[in-house]
């Protein structure tokens, strides 16, 4: 931190409006699905003098549940294509650690978040490599959580897109099993959304980048000297 | 064992039951096999034509209540025609021939029948220390099961047991014990699950092999789909009350004598297929649910070990009796934010001198006025 120089930053594009985009939608689909799923996993004990006839409350939560995952998921493979025809930072080169310099950057930021030592500057100006690899884990637990919920689904549609997953139940060992294990990882959306949350905190708190409101606009500021050193 | 193979209808005549009680079962188990009203000529020109197709029926690891189920059917016809009567040339608990007689009955039917006998099989089959925990004439049930399954035309796996392993399965399947499909390959397996199934379903599979000459359509479970394509849930008359979120809270409460759904106390309805809410038991009077208490999921696999019956999801294996997966994620979460916490708090004190400098040189950098 005692590096950084605050007079000379340039303004960097990052984050393309579709990345934005596609990060809110995400955002909001994943609030709204662990919120009605977490209902319909324990429903609330509402009650009501009005006849049975006149309530729908959990069919509504259900429905929000099912047409929101609709857009989840679309959202999601939108975000796959983007990753192959958008500008660099929106690309899923970093997303494994197969080169030595990811290895590198992943231990750097791992010094710099838990030991809170820094030396030298980031080496990335888009998702650094710990980062990168986080979404990448986040990205299977996505694709588990369209596969087993769509495979849940599939007994409750006749549409062909949903009977697409129905092998998916037979192969857990039944609905019951696949609901386990879908209602399991919600929590850990929960867990990302707060370590995902804080460390955006902490990293625009000691780099000084403006990362959070990089992805509201895009821009992110990169320090001047250390720029020809960044990809 | 008959000589000469009879048709059904020729039996039941012999038992003195008229044209009509013939007809009448015949559209009866048409409508219970799932069969389109078209399809009712089919099975009565099946019934009265051909001859009744060889059964020998095994119990290995089981309770027999497969068995119990079936000859409790709602229609007399069933158990005394199909089952009494049919040629059942082998079966542990019906036939009147005990030891070496019941084995060679065995052997004669399936060299006499070879390639057109159908293999019922009640029971899972133990295939730990060599299959020893469950033996029937000297020979293991696997060893049986093996030679029986070559020459059988196509094999039904009655009940949990055989379909899925039940109650013997369970964790931690002290004898191995294995279902049909699971030690058998190369045959067609239709599996009928259930703790037991319900006797229309058997008598519906047996009379579509007998009408149609081939196996049922089957789902990805090897389950007739005429049974078993739909969820207790998706027939099930408290559904509405799921649709309006009224639910029973306690067994004891004012919802539960409404007779709102079970749903929160643990009902497997939604994660269980079966004809239970259509069929439903003992000639239609009632079913698990319709007398408040929720679906176990008897036919499902692991339902033993997705237990507790009365809680909606399962405990998690490795963390102790009853801490479902929201337990641990509240824990998790709350340990996430104490650490989220404790490391703000850090970020802060250890850089406490160097914040400071920065804030000041920041603000003289940018020459702003103080």
């Amino acid at each position: 931190m005692a590096n950084v120089k605050h007079s000379e930053f340039y303004q960097v594009y990052v984050w393309q409006i579709p990345v934005r985009v596609y990060h809110w939608v995400n955002a909001a689909c994943v609030l709204v699905l662990a919120v009605t799923g977490y209902l319909i996993g324990k429903p609330l004990a509402i009650h009501s003098s009005a006849e049975a006839s006149k309530q729908y409350w959990f069919g509504t939560i259900r429905f929000i549940h099912f047409a929101t995952a609709y857009i989840f998921l679309f959202n999601y493979l939108f975000r796959i294509y983007w990753g192959f025809v958008g500008n660099r930072y929106s690309r899923f080169s970093k997303y494994l650690p197969v080169t030595r310099a990811n290895w590198h950057e992943m231990l750097r930021v791992l010094r710099i978040d838990i030991l809170q030592i820094r030396k030298g500057p980031l080496p990335s100006i888009g998702h650094n490599a710990l980062a990168a690899f986080s979404y990448f884990i986040l990205f299977l637990a996505f694709l588990f959580e369209v596969f087993t919920g769509f495979g849940l689904y599939a007994a409750m549609s006749k549409h062909w897109f949903a009977q697409m997953f129905a092998w998916i139940v037979p192969l857990m060992g039944g609905d019951f099993a696949v609901r386990q294990w879908h209602h399991a990882m919600m929590w850990v959306f929960v867990i990302f959304s707060l370590i995902h949350i804080y460390l955006v905190f902490y990293h625009d708190y000691v780099e000084g980048r403006g990362v959070t409101s990089s992805m509201v606009g895009g821009w992110k500021f990169i320090e001047k000297d250390e720029a020809d050193i960044l990809d | 064992m008959s000589e000469k193979p009879q048709t059904l209808w020729e039996k039941m005549q012999q038992q003195g039951y008229s044209r009509r009680d013939f007809l009448r079962f015949c559209g009866y188990i048409t409508a219970a096999a799932g069969i389109h009203a078209s399809g009712l000529s089919t099975v009565v020109r099946a019934l009265e034509t051909k001859p009744r197709p060889p059964v020998v029926w095994f119990h290995f690891q089981e309770c027999t209540c497969c068995s119990e189920s079936f000859i409790r059917s709602s229609h007399p016809i069933v158990a005394d025609v199909i089952l009494d009567r049919i040629s059942l040339d082998y079966s542990e608990t019906l036939q009147a021939a005990a030891g070496h007689q019941a084995e060679e009955a065995l052997h004669q039917a399936m060299e006499k029948y070879h390639g057109q006998y159908i293999m019922t099989v009640e029971g899972s089959v133990p295939t730990k220390d060599g299959g020893i925990y469950c033996t029937i004439g000297g020979r293991t049930a696997l060893d049986v099961v093996k030679e029986a399954a070559n020459g059988a035309k196509a094999i039904i796996a009655w009940g949990s047991c055989a379909s899925n392993g039940c109650v013997q399965s369970a964790k931690p399947n002290p004898t191995g014990a294995t279902p049909i499909h699971k030690v058998i390959s190369g045959k067609p397996i239709i599996n009928v699950p259930g703790c037991p199934p319900i006797a229309e379903v058997m008598a519906g599979v047996i009379v579509h092999i007998l009408a149609f000459d081939r196996l049922p359509h089957l789902d990805g479970l090897g389950r007739p789909k005429a049974f078993y394509s739909k969820r207790v849930h998706d027939s099930c008359y408290r559904r509405p009350f799921y649709d309006a979120g009224l639910f029973v809270e306690t067994f004891d409460d004012e919802n539960a004598k409404k007779g709102y759904c079970l749903y929160k106390m643990g009902c497997r309805g939604p994660v269980t297929y079966n004809s239970c809410g259509i069929i439903k038991w003992n000639n239609g009077v009632s079913y698990p649910i319709q007398s408040g208490h929720g679906c176990i999921g008897c036919s499902e696999a692991n339902f033993w070990d997705n237990g507790p019956f009365y809680q909606h999801l399962a405990s998690f294996p490795g963390f102790g009796i009853e801490t479902t997966a929201d337990t641990i994620g509240a824990i998790v979460g709350v340990g996430t934010v104490a650490g989220i916490a404790a490391h703000a708090i850090s970020t802060n004190i250890r850089k406490r001198k160097l914040i400071k400098e920065e804030i000041e040189h920041s603000v003289k950098d940018a020459k702003l006025p103080r």
